[in-house]
């Protein structure tokens, strides 16, 4: 193929042009181009439909009452009241609360694989972290749902079986294997020298770990943690199954809750199409895209900074 | 407490938090594991559901995950390693790759009810295919894209560059590289990747409540714009909305079980085969 169109090109003008501008090689880099414009445009529709969707919603309901709203009852026939408050506290509550379960756990898993576990058990332990990550949140739910809410009601005295504790303890498991693998990411590109020389001056492994790898990964662990947070606000199916659905605004993990996803998936059972629950709920749903938008750019910032540390 | 005390302290935590962590994942596979074995068997896995899914089996479901997997593979691998190569072999001007790459990568992050959403408003709502297979699979296709993006190009971007030098300087124009001696070495970890986003693809639920999944259907579904069953949706209805909960919780495990069989069985084919593969190709 080169050498054929070699044959052609026989203008002073052309010779510089690298034999791969070929038309067939022209064609080829328009179709890999046009392929991945369909991601920029499958984010952008992701946006405008929300913004769609929401947008009569602006013009329907009060915004003011929408955004501190204490109460989200929308099937009420006469006066539905579309508070947006409790849902976004019932996200906020088990998300933050899996979130002070998952970092301790998370951290300390990553040190000993980053750090300390022999080649041996890593390979046991690395996989199974994956697989962990792996299995569908319909599952977790399920878990929730049957198993765990029977735990916490034997170990706490919980005001609804169904409660906010119940969904952060399986989110929590959730985070924990996206947690520990980008964390671990970050551990492993603290160059070695930086370890050898805290040891050479008598440093013991634990002070080395402290004092200069943590340090040195720390924004990486941050943008895990940044990142992890994200998939838990955003997660469904294990908080729907496992927090009891009632949209109450409280403070209390032993209540029951209901979170931003669960609302939307749930009403979208029994809501008419274009009606003014239907456009409501596009408009949660925007709010919850707008936060995990923020929450995953904050994680690249973070990531991007600590990119430039050792390269 | 003296420095290596303390040390041994720390350690010894650092070992609880990594064994707590692979215990949880023993404690829920080995609790749907006991819990399903009593009601899984073939006839569970054949048979249609009856009396309101009370009775019979979960094949439309089974059938229902397997059709959705079909759509996001036709879907999502061809347009997943397309974006990938031209990534990783042809993006040069700097902006427009930094827009590519945060545009997958804040994709990756849209919460999987979000897709849902967008699934309503485009394929069931705008462009009329209704409350259909369609619907739901190519919704999830798109979930699914970012994930084989970043499979695939982490696959193509490992094969060394001295690989394309060789070529080029044979004479060989760029896609005749690519395709002849890039591709073939990063295949295998091509193939890992769409295995695992397929995996992921299979156990999504939320897009599938807002695009068409049916809560009991004795037959398979007419065709792509038919209504259908899946694997996670069945769990979740059959535990929070069947007509008996404790009764048929020997079905809700049972149906759990057989998807976490299926999701845990691709993700150890491509475990395994990423594995090899390393050993096999060590630049």
């Amino acid at each position: 193929m080169a050498f054929k169109f070699r044959a052609m090109d026989n203008g002073r003008k052309r010779i510089r042009r690298s034999p791969h501008r070929s038309p067939r090689e022209m064609v080829i880099e328009i179709g890999l181009t046009l392929a991945t414009w369909s991601s920029v445009v499958a984010l952008a529709a992701v946006f405008i439909e929300l913004m769609m969707g929401a947008l009569p919603a602006f013009t329907s309901i009060n915004i003011i009452d929408f955004f501190s709203g204490t109460i989200w009852n929308p099937a009420h026939p006469l006066y539905p009241l579309y508070g947006i408050l409790p849902l976004l506290v019932g996200t906020l509550m088990v998300s933050f609360g899996a979130a002070l379960i998952a970092i301790p756990i998370g951290l300390g898993c990553t040190i000993w694989l980053a750090e300390l576990a022999s080649p041996r058990v890593k390979a046991v332990f690395k996989p199974a972290i994956e697989i962990l990550a792996g299995i569908p949140s319909v599952i977790f739910g399920f878990f929730a749902l049957v198993i765990l809410s029977e735990w916490i009601a034997t170990v706490f005295d919980p005001v609804t079986k169904l409660n906010a504790l119940n969904g952060a303890i399986m989110l929590a498991v959730m985070m924990v294997p996206i947690m520990v693998t980008i964390a671990e990411d970050a551990m492993n590109s603290v160059p070695n020298s930086l370890r050898e020389a805290s040891l050479a001056l008598g440093a013991t492994r634990w002070e080395t770990i402290r004092n200069v790898v943590l340090p040195s990964s720390l924004s990486g662990i941050v943008a895990a943690i940044v990142l992890s947070l994200g998939r838990a606000v955003g997660e469904t199916m294990t908080v729907l199954m496992a927090t009891g659905n009632a949209p109450v605004l409280t403070g209390n993990y032993l209540q029951s809750v209901q979170t931003m996803t669960a609302a939307i998936a749930i009403d979208f059972g029994e809501v008419e199409f274009y009606s003014e629950h239907y456009h409501v709920l596009f408009l949660v749903g925007l709010v919850l895209f707008v936060m995990t938008f923020v929450i995953n750019l904050i994680a690249d910032w973070i990531t991007r900074r600590y990119r430039e540390e050792y390269e | 407490m003296n420095r290596k005390a303390k040390e041994t302290v720390y350690f010894s935590l650092f070992r609880i938090c990594a064994v707590l962590v692979v215990l949880a994942l023993v404690v829920l596979v080995g609790y749907i594991a006991t819990g399903g074995l009593e009601r899984l068997s073939v006839e569970f896995l054949t048979a249609m559901p009856h009396h309101a899914n009370t009775e019979g089996g979960i094949f439309p479901a089974i059938v229902g995950t397997f059709l959705l997997m079909l759509i996001v593979v036709a879907v999502s691998v061809p347009i997943g390693v397309m974006s990938a190569i031209y990534l990783v072999e042809y993006e040069s001007r700097s902006w427009m790759g930094r827009i590519f790459k945060l545009t997958i990568y804040n994709l990756a992050g849209v919460p999987s009810i979000v897709y849902g959403l967008l699934g309503l408003g485009i394929f069931v709502a705008y462009l009329g295919f209704g409350f259909s297979l369609i619907s739901a699979g190519l919704t999830l296709s798109i979930m699914t894209l970012p994930l084989m993006i970043s499979a695939a190009r982490e696959a193509i971007a490992a094969v060394p560059s001295s690989v394309r030098e060789a070529s080029l300087a044979m004479g060989a124009t760029k896609w005749q590289t690519i395709w002849h001696h890039v591709l073939p070495y990063a295949l295998p970890g091509i193939f890992t990747g769409i295995i695992l986003s397929v995996s992921r693809a299979a156990g999504e639920t939320a897009p599938l409540m807002l695009t068409g999944v049916a809560t009991s259907l004795q037959r398979l579904p007419d065709g792509f714009f038919d209504s259908f069953m899946a694997l996670p949706y069945h769990i979740y209805f059959m535990a929070t909305q069947s007509s008996n909960l404790l009764a048929t919780r020997p079905i809700q495990y049972a149906t759990a079980l057989v998807l976490l069989l299926l999701v845990l069985g691709m993700n150890l084919i491509a475990i395994v085969m990423r594995k090899r593969y390393r050993d096999k190709y060590k630049w």
